[in-house]
């Protein structure tokens, strides 16, 4: 266990390093100019700007020289946030959006489940039906049309109410977070419901099923013990890649809803060819989704004994 | 039929089990959202959840679409920080509800040919209670020019004596025109006499910062709502990135019996375009722009509608350069009467408080005692179909060619673009049979592009930066880099220069008629549209300022009534 720990650690260590690596070539070689600004500078202050970025040096100096900051953990300055550290920027948003990510994902992981196994419950019935159209609408409907829409019934809600029940917008409490989490949690609800509901339904025909209920076992007995438990493994192997792609795709939701995550800054900088903030999002980004992934592989070996890490 | 009943059973207590299962989840989620809540509680980035307009405080809600990039005035390039800037400083001269140039830490001023002296005001105060002096200004007009900050507004100082040659690392500092003769006394010695000089230290770069502050920040000036010193109207008290900006009157501030909100909140930043329009209908901002996407919207509710020209021109630019077929005189004839700037805006984009696009120089301008544009009324240039084809004739002949390769037509990647490209796309094919490639770019690589001259058109826009002709002016003079199709005339440069070294009005101002005349007569530029701006406030908001040059929208004359 321990040593597998240590080699997964070694390969994330490679991949981030490769993510990096790549990241960073190809946003040189994206065209346009990440120094060029709606007025025209002169060719002084333009070498003045050039060397205060750094960007007067070839590629593959500016390579060496992130690399050497980025094993100090320093990213260096934001180019369009021009007082603001790319570590500040990582520091003061990342802990919105995860905070937005993990209750996207608790709904989105429990909801999945539960909905799930309700419909396989009852297998063709009227809540199978129903919840299997809105699970279809889930996937199908992306993130910024169920953004919008939250936000238009919420204010809907509040002027039929003639009070601010939920805000509509913005960050802080509890009822900031509610609808947020549960747009963004939607589509993954969605997809888990679907994976659990088939899960489900292979395992109740299963052999071990029918002998537990031969035995005479209880029915909440070999429901949560034989059918949950088991079922449930497909959803938590995919749980790992849903947190990150969770986590890193809030961009939409933190739009609409003005939440300061750190979503749109990722995204913004790419629009706008903030290096350092590009390079800082990704390779952090990078690094999150990783840890995830060798996370849920660890925890895997946990609920299922069948499986052993070596 | 009792394995129907087992099932049926069974099927009942899983369904009671996950019933159960379903109750816990939900307490769980609970006890987790109130954990998280209170962890983000404990980092600070709750946003208010006041209302639009609030009497009782005294205060106003508003949104930003991103938070102010720069707040440090030396370095700042953008609407956003200027807008920020305009609230919680004040320099010189400063312009008052009337969009007048009005006196600010400056009591009075002297502009001379070679010399101005500025006599400052000792009730002009810093937030911490010390004045503002003379030795405030030199620190950070110098700091400007320092080569190594590389302000890209520097060259707005280039008139100060010796100003270019500092911010080339030709010569120190120290030796830049601007002195502090005592603590209320600015002497600036000027390059050449300029007669707009009033109007250019209004602008945000010429705002002053102090020493002994600035150095104590270590480098982090203006990162932050408390690494920042304030003379202005109101002092900035929070900012917590991304997420929210408040401002309070500056209770220092030498005219602060005129200021007469006590605080504006901006507990939403933004960039999405009906985020804003849900935040008003939810009385959540007391102001908000429309796009024209939520304009419908907005007309629906019967909404009172505000109309402001934010003093912007968008215009097609030519590539002049010598290998680009648009530098042939007859083709931009033939393009420039073959479209109608008027059937743009009134049938094509639609948008309220738009202005067809009849010259470089918009309607707002001042000229000698009127409206430059009254005064100085652009050549017309009327569809005439007839004559277009007649000099597209004439462009084929000169260039020797039998039919026109298709023209590059460079254009951002914005809706408003979107409908413009396609409008002439669609004007020059039907009236000349000209064909146009539409090369959509996103904001750096158009920049990119139009640097490098790979365009035949493009589709391009001015903003002024003081109120004085001349911030449009000098555009399309051959030295200055925004002029990106590189049009070069030696009739044009020689009015520039007039406008630039007189100090005479009159002949200024004829100047700039000529520009004008030029201009359209070489059909160096198509103009499109002259940039309106829809906007809603709250009923009981008043004294809401636009401006076309300066910190817009402005809050400083503001003011609650409830009535």
């Amino acid at each position: 266990m321990f040593r597998y720990t240590v080699k997964r650690l070694i390969q994330g260590v490679i991949t981030v390093w490769f993510i990096a690596t790549a990241t960073f070539f190809a946003m040189h070689l994206v065209p346009g100019d990440p120094l060029a600004d709606e007025k025209a500078v002169t060719a002084e202050i333009r070498t003045n700007l050039e060397a205060k970025y750094g960007l007067d040096k070839s590629t593959g100096q500016q390579y060496l020289i992130f690399m050497k900051n980025l094993a100090a953990g320093d990213f260096g300055i934001s180019f369009t946030q021009q007082n603001r550290e790319v570590n500040d920027i990582i520091r003061e948003h990342f802990p919105v959006s995860a905070t937005l990510g993990i209750l996207a994902i608790v709904f989105a992981g429990l909801g999945g489940v539960l909905w799930g196994a309700l419909t396989a419950l009852y297998r063709n019935k009227l809540p199978d039906i129903v919840i299997m159209f809105l699970v279809i609408l889930g996937i199908s409907v992306p993130s910024f049309v169920f953004a919008a829409i939250g936000q238009l019934s919420l204010v809907g809600l509040n002027a039929l109410l003639g009070a601010s029940i939920l805000p509509i917008a913005g960050w802080g409490t509890v009822w900031h977070m509610l609808v947020p989490s549960l747009v963004l949690g939607l589509g993954t609800m969605a997809y888990l419901t679907r994976l659990m509901r088939s899960s489900m339904l292979e395992i109740v025909n299963s052999d071990f099923v029918r002998t537990a209920k031969s035995k005479g076992l209880p029915a909440t007995r070999i429901f949560t013990r034989h059918q949950l438990r088991n079922a449930i493994l497909p959803v938590i192997t995919v749980l790992g890649p849903s947190i990150a792609a969770i986590t890193t795709g809030g961009f939409v939701v933190e739009i609409v809803f003005a939440i300061p995550g750190l979503g749109r800054y990722f995204v913004q900088a790419v629009q706008q060819l903030d290096y350092t903030v590009i390079m800082g999002t990704t390779v952090f980004y990078g690094a999150f989704l990783v840890f995830m992934v060798i996370v849920v592989d660890l925890l895997y070996g946990m609920v299922d004994p069948r499986v052993r890490l070596e | 039929m009792s394995v129907q009943v087992a099932q049926d059973s069974f099927t009942r207590s899983a369904g009671k089990q996950l019933l159960v299962y379903g109750l816990l989840s939900i307490l769980g989620v609970i006890v987790l959202m109130l954990g998280l809540s209170w962890a983000s509680g404990q980092t600070g980035t709750a946003t208010g959840t006041g209302q639009a307009v609030d009497p009782a405080t005294n205060t106003i809600s508003i949104l930003m679409a991103e938070e102010p990039p720069q707040l440090n005035s030396t370095l700042a390039t953008d609407t956003i920080s200027g807008m920020v800037l305009g609230h919680i400083m004040e320099g010189l001269l400063t312009y008052d509800q009337h969009n007048r140039l009005a006196p600010g830490i400056a009591e009075t001023w002297e502009i001379g040919e070679y010399r101005a002296v500025f006599n400052l005001r000792r009730s002009a105060l810093w937030s911490d209670g010390k004045p503002v002096t003379a030795h405030d200004f030199v620190f950070a007009w110098r700091k400007t020019l320092d080569p190594e900050i590389a302000s890209q507004y520097a060259f707005i100082m280039y008139p100060i004596k010796n100003a270019e040659a500092i911010n080339k690392g030709e010569m120190p500092g120290t030796d830049l025109g601007v002195r502090a003769i005592d603590d209320y006394t600015l002497e600036v010695d000027l390059e050449r006499p300029i007669a707009y000089f009033d109007k250019l230290v209004a602008f945000s770069t010429y705002l002053p910062m102090r020493e002994d502050f600035f150095n104590s920040t270590s480098g982090k000036y203006a990162a932050d709502a408390d690494m920042m010193l304030f003379n202005g109207p109101f002092r900035l008290t929070t900012w917590v990135h991304g997420a929210r900006l408040r401002f309070e009157k500056n209770q220092t501030y030498w005219r602060r019996d005129e200021v007469r909100l006590d605080a504006i909140d901006v507990p939403y930043i933004t960039t999405d375009t009906n985020a804003p329009l849900n935040l008003f209908k939810d009385n959540k901002v007391a102001y908000t722009s429309l796009t024209a996407e939520n304009l419908q919207n907005a007309l629906e509710r019967r909404w009172h509608l505000n109309r402001f020209q934010d003093g912007s021109v968008s215009f097609i630019e030519f590539n002049h350069r010598p290998d680009r077929l648009t530098n042939n005189i007859h083709l931009r004839k033939a393009m420039q009467m073959a479209q109608d700037s008027s059937e743009l805006v009134y049938k094509v984009t639609k948008l309220p408080g738009y202005l067809p696009g009849e010259s470089l120089f918009p309607v707002w301008l001042r000229g000698v005692n009127d409206f430059f544009r009254v005064e100085y009324p652009a050549p017309v240039v009327k569809l005439n179909l007839e004559e277009a084809r007649r000099h597209l004739e004439l462009a084929k002949a000169d260039l020797n060619l039998k039919e026109f390769p298709p023209l590059v037509l460079l254009t951002g990647d914005n809706p408003i673009s979107n409908i413009l490209a396609e409008y002439f796309q669609g004007v020059f094919k039907k009236n000349l049979g000209l064909d146009m490639k539409i090369d959509k770019q996103i904001f750096k690589q158009r920049l990119a592009k139009m640097a490098s001259g790979e365009f035949d058109l493009v589709l391009a826009g001015w903003g002024p930066d003081f109120d004085d002709p001349l911030t449009f002016g000098d555009l399309f003079a051959s030295w200055n880099l925004n002029n990106r199709g590189r049009y070069d005339s030696p009739a044009l440069d020689a009015q520039v220069r007039i406008a630039q070294n007189s100090v005479d009005p009159k002949t200024r101002m004829d100047a700039f008629g000529e520009i004008q005349r030029i201009l359209i007569e070489d059909a160096v530029i198509l103009p499109s549209y002259e940039r309106g701006v829809v906007y809603v406030t709250h009923p009981h908001l008043k004294g809401l300022v636009r401006r076309a040059v300066g910190a817009d929208p402005n809050f400083v004359y503001a003011w609650i009534d409830t009535q």
